[in-house]
C-alpha cells in the first residue's frame, strides 16, 4: 500500500516542532513583557477575593450561620429551604470542614458576582445585534468545550499560581450560561409589549431597564443558577493552581488514596451546591409569581 | 385632571407604504397604479398602503375600517411612526411626523399620542397602578403626579379597587380598561386605538364602546379607532374611512356610508346594518305639509329607531323635525320610517355574505 494512504500526510516533524517552539517563545516573551502589567490590572480582583475570604473565615461561625439563614429566607420565603441550608452547614462544621467550606463559598461568591458583572452586559449586547450574537456564540462554545486544563496553562504562565488565576479559570468556565440566557431572555420579550414601550416614547435605555430586563429576569436567574453550579464543579480543578478550599483536600485524597477524606469533602461541595441551587431557584420562582396567578 | 388637553387634527397626505428589499425604488410603480398582485408577483414587493389621504378633524372619533390585510393596522402605525412610510406626509399640529429625528419623534410620542393595543400589551410584572403610570414615568413626571393621574383614570375606567392586581389576575375586558387608563393618563391630544376591542367578548365590547363614548364627551381627544367590525365603526365613528387592499375606498359619516355605499364591496358590508340606528330623521324628512301639525317633535340628529319609539310612546303617526332652536324643519311619518328601515332588508341575498363578522 502506498505510504500516504497508511499514514496521514502531515506536516514535517521538524517544521511542526519549530512552529510550536515559535508560538511558545512568542507567548513567553509576551508574558515577560506584560505579565506584571496584567497582574496589576487584576489587583482589584485580588483585593476583593482576599477580603471576601477574610470575612467568611474570620467572622464567628454562628454569625455566618445566621447570615446564611437570613439570605435563604429573604430569597426563598420558604422555611424548609432555610432549615436544610442550616442543617447542611452544621453537618459540614461538625465534620471539621468549616474553614475550607467558607473559603470555597467566598470563592464561588466572587466568581458569581464577576460573571454577572461581565456576563449580563455581554448578553445585552448580543441581544441587541445579530452580528454580535454570531461573533460571541462560537467563542462561548469554545469556552464551554475546551478542556479547562488547557486554558489553565496560559493563565498560569501569565499570572502564576494563586487566587486570581484560579478565579479567572473558573469564570471562563462558568460565565457562558449567564451570557446565553441573558441574550435569550431579552430576545424572548413579547414584541407587543416592546411596541407599546416605543409608542409611549421610551428611549433605548428606558426600554432596556423598564421592559426588557424585568421581563428577562427569570431567564437570567436560571442562567445565574447554572453559572453557580458550573463554578462549583471547577473547585477541584482550580485547587490545582492554588485556590484554597474544599478542592485541596480532594486533591490530596486523590494523590494518597484517602477514600473517606475525598468522600467527605466531595459531599461538602454537593451540600453547598444544594444550598445555592435551592435558594437561587426559589428566588427565580418568586420573581415569576405574578405570572402564576391566572384569571379563572 | 378634569381639564384634559383637547385634540389635535391629523392630516395624512398621499401616504404610501411598500414592504420589501427596496421600497423606495418601487414606490413609483405604486404611484403609477400597478396592481397589488402584479407588484408582488413581478417585483416581489408588497403594497401596504397606496395614496392614503385622510383629514381627521380635532376632537372627533375617526374610525378606520377594513378586513384583515386591508392595511388598517399599518396605517395607524404611521401616525406615530411605529412604521416608517415609504412616501407621503403625516401632519399633526403643522408638524410632519415623517421628518422628525429620533429625539423629536420620542418627544412627540411621549406628549402628543397615546396608544391602546389589540393584545393589550400590558407589562405582566407590573400591577395595574404601575402599568397605568408607565407613560408618565417615561415622560419623567414626578412620582406623586404619576400616581395621582393614574388613580384618577383607573377610577374613571371602572377599575377602582384593582390598583394592586397583576394583569394576569384580570379578565380581558378589565385588562383593556387598564390599557385605556394607561393611554388616558398620558393626557395626549391624540388617542390611537388599534383594534382595541377586537379581542373582547361581544357584550364586553359594547360595554367598552360606551365607556369610550362617555369619556369622549368630556375629553374631546382626537381618537383614531381601528376596527374590522362595521357595527362598532358605525357606533363610534364621527367619520369613517373604509380601507381595502391598502386603499381608501370610501370616507364619510356613518349615515353617508350606509345610504350611499361607494361600491358593491361596501354595499355588501352595509346590507346587514340596522339602518334604524344609523340613519337620522332629517335624511328622510319631507316638507311640512299645510294642515298637518304633528304634536311630537324630535331634534335633527335623532335616529329613526329613536323616532319610532317616540312615536309609539305618543301613539302618534307623524313627528316634526326641529333644529336646536326649536324651529320646524320638516316632518317624518311612520310609513316613511318603515320604508327607510326596511330598504336594508330587501332584497335579501340568497346566501348570507360572509364579509362581516357580525357581532352584538
Amino acid at each position: 500500500m502506498a505510504n500516504w494512504l497508511a499514514d496521514f500526510p502531515h506536516l514535517d516533524s521538524e517544521l511542526l516542532r519549530a512552529l510550536k517552539k515559535t508560538i511558545d517563545e512568542g507567548f513567553r516573551a509576551f508574558t515577560r513583557a506584560y505579565g506584571d502589567a496584567i497582574e496589576s490590572f487584576f489587583d482589584p480582583l485580588h483585593f476583593f477575593l482576599v477580603h471576601a475570604e477574610r470575612f467568611m473565615t474570620e467572622t464567628p461561625w454562628p454569625i455566618i450561620l445566621g447570615l446564611v439563614a437570613l439570605v435563604s429566607w429573604l430569597a426563598s420565603r420558604n422555611w424548609k429551604i432555610v432549615v436544610s441550608a442550616v442543617a447542611i452547614l452544621l453537618a459540614i462544621g461538625f465534620l471539621d470542614m468549616w474553614e475550607d467550606t467558607m473559603k470555597t463559598i467566598s470563592m464561588i461568591f466572587v466568581c458569581t458576582v464577576l460573571s454577572i458583572l461581565v456576563g449580563i452586559p455581554i448578553g445585552i449586547a448580543m441581544a441587541r445585534s445579530n452580528r454580535m450574537q454570531k461573533i460571541v456564540n462560537p467563542i462561548l462554545d469554545v469556552m464551554q468545550t475546551m478542556p479547562s486544563f488547557v486554558y489553565l496553562i496560559p493563565v498560569v504562565m501569565l499570572l502564576g499560581i494563586g487566587k486570581v488565576p484560579g478565579l479567572i479559570a473558573v469564570v471562563i468556565y462558568a460565565i457562558p450560561p449567564v451570557i446565553r440566557l441573558t441574550n435569550l431572555g431579552i430576545r424572548l420579550v413579547d414584541k407587543d409589549v416592546l411596541e407599546a414601550a416605543d409608542a409611549f416614547g421610551a428611549s433605548p435605555w428606558q426600554r432596556l431597564t423598564k421592559v426588557q430586563m424585568p421581563l428577562a429576569l427569570p431567564t437570567i436567574m436560571a442562567g445565574i443558577n447554572q453559572t453557580i453550579m458550573m463554578a462549583l464543579a471547577m473547585v477541584v480543578i482550580a485547587s490545582m493552581i492554588g485556590v484554597q478550599g474544599l478542592g485541596q483536600p480532594v486533591l490530596k485524597a486523590i494523590a494518597n488514596q484517602y477514600f473517606t477524606l475525598g468522600i467527605f469533602n466531595g459531599l461538602a461541595i454537593v451540600g453547598i451546591a444544594i444550598i445555592f441551587d435551592r435558594v437561587s431557584q426559589a428566588y427565580g420562582k418568586r420573581l415569576q409569581k405574578h405570572l402564576e396567578v391566572v384569571h379563572g | 385632571m378634569a381639564e384634559a388637553t383637547p385634540g389635535l387634527g391629523i392630516e395624512i397626505r398621499h401616504l404610501y407604504k411598500v414592504f420589501g428589499r427596496d421600497p423606495v425604488g418601487h414606490v413609483e410603480l405604486a404611484k403609477q397604479g400597478i396592481s397589488k398582485t402584479e407588484l408582488n408577483e413581478k417585483y416581489g414587493h408588497v403594497l401596504g398602503l397606496r395614496d392614503i389621504s385622510i383629514s381627521m378633524p380635532a376632537g372627533g372619533i375617526q374610525v378606520i375600517m377594513g378586513l384583515s390585510g386591508s392595511g388598517k393596522s399599518t396605517l395607524i402605525r404611521h401616525i406615530n411612526r411605529l412604521i416608517e412610510p415609504t412616501a407621503g406626509e403625516v401632519l399633526i399640529g403643522g408638524q410632519d411626523v415623517v421628518k422628525m429625528d429620533d429625539q423629536a419623534l420620542r418627544e412627540f410620542r411621549r406628549h402628543q399620542t397615546a396608544m391602546v393595543f389589540q393584545k393589550f400589551a400590558l407589562l405582566p410584572h407590573r400591577t395595574v397602578l404601575e402599568n397605568t403610570v408607565f407613560g408618565l414615568e417615561i415622560q419623567g413626571k414626578p412620582r406623586s403626579m404619576q400616581e395621582q393621574a393614574a388613580r384618577y383614570w383607573i377610577e374613571r375606567v371602572g377599575l377602582k379597587g384593582f390598583e394592586d392586581s397583576y394583569p394576569n389576575q384580570l379578565s380581558g375586558g378589565m385588562q383593556q380598561r387598564v390599557g385605556l387608563a394607561r393611554a388616558l393618563a398620558n393626557d395626549a391630544p391624540i388617542l390611537l386605538m388599534d383594534e382595541a376591542y377586537s379581542a373582547l367578548d361581544p357584550l364586553i365590547r359594547v360595554d367598552m364602546q360606551t365607556v369610550l363614548l362617555d369619556l369622549q364627551k368630556e375629553i374631546r381627544k382626537t381618537i383614531v379607532f381601528i376596527t374590522h367590525d362595521l357595527d362598532e365603526a358605525l357606533r363610534l365613528g364621527d367619520r369613517i374611512a373604509i380601507l381595502r387592499d391598502g386603499e381608501v375606498i370610501q370616507q364619510g359619516s356613518s349615515q353617508e356610508i350606509v345610504l350611499n355605499p361607494a361600491d358593491e364591496y361596501i354595499a355588501n358590508f352595509v346590507k346587514e346594518v340596522n339602518r334604524g340606528r344609523v340613519v337620522q330623521v332629517e335624511a328622510i324628512m319631507q316638507p311640512l305639509s299645510a294642515g298637518v301639525t304633528p304634536n311630537v317633535t324630535a331634534t335633527a340628529g335623532t335616529t329613526l329607531e329613536e323616532a319610532m319609539s317616540l312615536l309609539s310612546a305618543a301613539q302618534s303617526y307623524e313627528l316634526a323635525v326641529v333644529d336646536d332652536n326649536g324651529s320646524r324643519l320638516g316632518m317624518v311619518d311612520m310609513q316613511g320610517i318603515m320604508a327607510a328601515i326596511s330598504r336594508s332588508e330587501t332584497p335579501r341575498p340568497a346566501a348570507k355574505p360572509t364579509l362581516v363578522k357580525h357581532v352584538g
